[in-house]
């Protein structure tokens, strides 16, 4: 579904990330972990446009990313939710969801969306009148994910959902990345909760100073000795 | 001094409220722009001024009122969609003093430009409302017209900015601008309408100004310090803050104009302004974070 080659990205004349490789298969749910730094947030904000690639080839189904202006990367079927959140926090909870429907292909569907997204997170149903920021941080995540998913996208970008959550609240968001899992969406996930993801993903990506170090299915990482060494302090 | 609180002061009062009106629906469009490009219109009044003038030429051209005020809304809502790609999109990554002089370059080139085309001598479009007596108070047509046709399109866009996609995406770049592209909105498009609806709210003042001001290359001079006061005490992009605020400055100015002069209106407003920014720098109301 989504392929990345030889993938060089930066800010200004910082490289953040050096030829990376990977490749994301219909159905799958596919982590990339790294420590802070590492470059996994530029990695999907590479994906997603809003930073664009210096050199290499991305392609979603064959359309080759690097042409399209940022804006219109959504209608390829792939929305990122994006570290930290990052609703309209004086925005209604429906008004985000409204945002999450503003392409013409979205918009004409909103309605059934809408009612979708509501019975997927009955909670957000319920709240749908308040304003985004006065929300719990865990709320908010299903939000932003709820708003990722009124444009019907094939392909799900999750930064960092567990990030200043609560260890309860970490839980039910992996929770909710498991049943948007189970609702058929393709996920790629950044996380440096590196134990709870590989019990959500099916493959992994070790990304280290923007480079990928290893790559495997989850239970091959997890049992790797760099991952075990780095992340899981053992 | 020549104040009681008798029917003379009631009607300064109902007045300045139909004063508010306008300076509301004038504060409303320079809100909306700050808000949502951040970059602060100070040729605001005189994109007024050029709407005066096209109405009127419209109108004494042959052209019926409300035909020749729609084409002054027009006009000026195509002049905020150029003002927006010619001088304030080559400037938008620019610091904030170079975007403040740039549009006051624009203030200063249209005010001379049509000195030059309509000359310095007052222009009057010659509709003549009359007026509707109230026990002693008298209330000019226009100004009560001025604040029913403000209040309408204030409501107008208000519907426009909560139902609409648009309206909506408008309201959100304002709280985050970085991540439009993820939504799928243009952020070029969005500033874009946004100038245009910004110019068609200064179109529209200018209808209105037009029953109730002669018109004159240096009218701007007269509104842009007002609009700007009223906007900043209210806390520069709050379009609640700025709506607030047009109906306290014009108590001043039309309670302080009659029980004194009414230079001293202004004079006592202006007062008020400096105090409360002394006391409150991010205007009366909580600005947008």
């Amino acid at each position: 579904m989504l392929a990345l080659a030889n993938i060089d990205a930066g800010y200004g004349g910082f490289q953040a990330l050096f030829g990376v490789s990977m490749s994301v298969n219909a159905g799958e749910a596919v982590a990339v972990l790294g420590a802070n730094g590492a470059g996994k947030t530029t990695l999907l904000r590479v994906i997603s446009g809003l930073l664009p690639a210096m050199r290499g080839e991305m392609t979603m189904e064959g359309v080759s990313l690097r042409v399209i202006a940022p804006h219109r990367i959504l209608e390829t079927g792939i929305a990122h939710v994006p570290e930290s959140r990052r609703l309209f926090p004086r925005l209604s909870v429906e008004a985000n969801l409204k945002m999450g429907a503003f392409v013409p292909a979205a918009r004409k569907r909103f309605a059934e969306r809408l009612d979708y997204v509501y019975g997927l997170f009955p909670r957000l149903k319920e709240r749908r009148h308040q304003l985004a920021g006065t929300m719990s941080g865990g709320e908010q995540q299903m939000c932003a994910i709820g708003r990722a998913l009124m444009s019907g996208p094939k392909l799900v970008l999750l930064d960092e959902p567990s990030m200043g959550l609560a260890p309860v609240v970490v839980a039910q968001v992996f929770e909710l990345v498991r049943r948007i899992r189970s609702e058929g969406y393709t996920v790629l996930i950044v996380e440096q909760n590196v134990a709870q993801v590989l019990k959500v993903a099916d493959r992994a990506y070790l990304l280290e100073v923007g480079r990928i170090k290893a790559s495997g299915s989850a239970a091959e990482l997890l049992a790797s000795d760099e991952v075990r060494r780095a992340y899981m302090g053992i | 001094m020549d104040c009681h609180l008798d029917i003379f002061f009631l009607e300064a009062v109902l007045n300045g409220l139909l004063l508010a009106g306008l300076l509301a629906l004038l504060a409303l469009g320079l809100n909306l722009v700050f808000g949502v490009i951040d970059v602060v219109w100070i040729c605001y009044a005189e994109l007024v001024m050029v709407g005066m003038y096209g109405i009127h030429y419209a109108h004494k051209g042959g052209a019926p009122f409300l035909l020749a005020a729609l084409l002054g809304i027009l006009l000026v809502a195509l002049a905020g969609a150029l003002l927006h790609v010619l001088v304030i999109r080559p400037v938008l990554d620019s610091a904030p003093i170079n975007q403040l002089l740039v549009t006051g370059g624009v203030l200063f080139f249209l005010q001379a430009a049509a000195t030059m085309a309509f000359g310095i001598e007052f222009r009057n479009i010659g509709i003549r409302l009359g007026s509707v007596n109230l026990m002693d108070m008298s209330f000019a047509w226009s100004r009560l017209l001025t604040f029913a046709v403000a209040l309408g399109g204030m409501l107008a866009l208000w519907l426009f900015l909560t139902r609409t996609y648009m309206g909506t995406a408008i309201r959100a770049i304002a709280q985050d601008r970085q991540i439009m592209p993820l939504m799928g909105v243009d952020q070029r498009k969005v500033y874009l309408v946004t100038s245009a609806i910004g110019g068609g709210l200064a179109g529209l003042a200018a209808a209105l100004m037009v029953l109730q001001y002669d018109i004159y290359p240096q009218i701007g001079l007269q509104f842009g310090p007002l609009i700007f006061m009223i906007c900043v005490l209210g806390g520069l992009g709050n379009m609640i803050g700025g709506f607030v605020a047009a109906f306290i400055i014009a108590q001043f100015i039309a309670v302080g104009g009659s029980c004194f002069a009414t230079e001293w209106g202004y004079a006592i407003a202006f007062l008020f302004f400096m105090v409360a920014i002394f006391i409150r720098p991010q205007g009366l109301f909580a600005a947008k974070s």
